[in-house]
């Protein structure tokens, strides 16, 4: 029998994520991947998987997924308040999992992302080099229910679900977020550079992994750049005001001005926020004044 | 201060952007895609990979450099000390379009706002040829180059929710091909069964930066054919070597 889990509910939203795809960029395909990869990466360490093994991202509102066969699992990221059996459990610590046994989430207590990883990484199919669900390039695009999900289940003893690994949740509540200039940065004037380091922006509404888009507007004379490329981490300034912080599954070229480019760190803070949280911008002074 | 061009912009932690003169001409695409073979060239065995748009290039490190700042040293070695040879040939795909008012759903209004016949329309789309400047926007969305001034018309004030797969479109001075049903604004003159993306086969997209692209009217009966063909896998765009 393979070994697999099934989608009992489907919760919020939830995608099967690798570190990415990488090499299709020039056909203008997305890098998709974890939104955080620090908690990606944490659950696959704890498990001693491959760093760059398959997870299931989980946003804010989980799924239900019973297990038809043994497995080991660890949960990162945000505390989704995991139940096992109905039994709360808690993050960053291996489960045991026995056939039949059902995971399921509660109520939201930090964060906005959880990660599912279980042993030897969820073994779904590939598209283009990865696993990394995107509508139009992966058969799915997210979870449904009844959707089965492949894993190589491991048959454990109970003494090695220690770990001693050191699991840092503080960024889960960050609200500094450090920012290297964009390339056009430096077109703003000086007084929309201090509105910008110094407003404390709230997350809008739209909140996905293409983007996510902020409330308050920054009033700026920018004029539109030509198309140009844009990665995950860059910050436009659109003409109405709009800062929209582009994340994985973000297009390949856009035409807004580029004002900021998030470090790897700060998107995995970033990527751990909803609505009404807030973050401040902290531009890199080592590199600001290029 | 008058700006020099390149200028090389570090973008992050793992990228770094090149910047030209911020113009759109096939002479600056031709030496853009030149530093970009240069550049790939001298990163062959790291995981890198390097996008140009119409005026930049993006080099993307997906492996673990050192840090982004020593490598920009070296890409300014690259790029200012290379020597430009003269352009090399390039592909030139012939693309069918069918132009039936079933498909060309903003035909007639284009017609009509240009004070010409549809025939008109159809015959100033398909007598240039156009360059791939980039791929962006949408997997195998071609951003092409050299539509004719007179059928420039400004995108649609209510973007339609759903455009089909294959609408070929016109938005302001740009022409190009939906590569999948999406939401989009241009108006959209006719539909390609050519299909520019497929997931399935390496590359996914057969088209590149560089080459150029003919289109020529099809009858909705041929449309139906070739979309037969291609879902038989037995239909291959025509391509020859392109001069100038």
């Amino acid at each position: 029998m393979k070994s697999e889990i099934e989608v009992l509910q489907p919760g919020l939203f939830s995608t099967i994520q690798d570190l990415g795809r990488y090499g299709f960029l020039k056909y203008g395909v997305p890098l998709s991947g974890n939104m955080d990869k620090y908690a990606a990466k944490m659950g696959s360490i704890i498990l001693n998987n491959p760093v760059d093994s398959a997870v299931l991202e989980i946003t804010q509102m989980g799924p239900k997924l019973q297990f038809n066969a043994s497995a080991k699992i660890v949960i990162t990221g945000a505390d989704l308040s995991p139940e096992i059996n109905k039994i709360s459990v808690s993050n960053n610590t291996i489960h045991l999992i026995n056939a039949g046994d059902i995971l399921s989430f509660g109520k939201r207590k930090s964060g906005c992302r959880a990660y599912l990883s279980i042993n030897g990484g969820f073994k779904t199919s590939e598209s283009l080099k990865s696993k990394s669900w995107y509508e139009g390039i992966t058969d799915f695009s997210k979870l449904t229910r009844g959707m089965k999900l492949a894993f190589e289940s491991t048959s454990f003893s109970y003494h090695d679900t220690h770990s001693a690994v050191k699991i840092n949740s503080e960024y889960l509540y960050q609200k500094e977020i450090d920012v290297f200039p964009g390339p056009e940065y430096g077109l703003l004037s000086v007084k929309e550079k201090e509105l910008l380091a110094s407003t404390e922006f709230s997350v809008d509404k739209k909140n996905n992994r293409m983007a996510i888009q902020l409330l308050e507007a920054i009033e700026n004379n920018l004029s539109p750049i030509i198309t140009g490329p844009v990665i995950p981490g860059t910050v436009q300034l659109t003409p109405s005001g709009s800062l929209i912080i582009l994340m994985r599954d973000c297009q390949t070229t856009g035409g807004y001005p580029r004002i900021f480019q998030l470090s790897d760190y700060a998107m995995n803070i970033i990527s751990q926020k909803v609505l009404g949280d807030k973050i401040l911008f902290k531009p890199d002074s080592t590199y600001i004044n290029h | 201060m008058k700006k020099e061009f390149p200028e090389v912009k570090v973008m992050g932690e793992w990228a770094i952007l090149i910047e030209f003169e911020p113009e759109i001409n096939e002479k600056l695409l031709e030496k853009i895609l030149f530093f970009k073979t240069v550049i790939e060239e001298y990163y062959i065995e790291l995981k890198v990979e390097v996008i140009n748009t119409y005026n930049s290039l993006l080099i993307y490190y997906n492996s673990d450099i050192e840090d982004v700042y020593s490598e920009v040293l070296i890409v300014k070695e690259l790029v200012y000390t290379t020597n430009i040879p003269k352009k090399v040939n390039s592909l030139i795909y012939h693309i069918p379009v069918c132009y039936d008012l079933d498909f060309g759903l903003d035909l007639e209004y284009l017609a009509n706002q240009k004070k010409c016949s549809v025939l008109k329309i159809i015959h100033l789309h398909t007598q240039p040829v156009y360059t791939v400047y980039f791929i962006g926007f949408l997997p195998g969305f071609l951003y092409l180059g050299g539509l004719d001034k007179a059928l420039q018309i400004s995108r649609k004030e209510q973007p339609r929710m759903k455009v089909e797969k294959g609408a070929v479109g016109i938005g302001e001075n740009q022409t190009g091909i939906y590569p999948k049903s999406s939401p989009g604004g241009w108006q959209i003159i006719g539909n390609s069964p050519v299909d520019f993306f497929d997931k399935n086969t390496e590359p996914p997209c057969e088209l590149l930066a560089g080459d150029k692209v003919k289109f020529y009217s099809i009858s909705r009966k041929e449309f139906d054919e070739i979309s037969e063909e291609i879902s038989l896998g037995n239909f291959h765009l025509k391509k020859e070597n392109y001069e100038v």
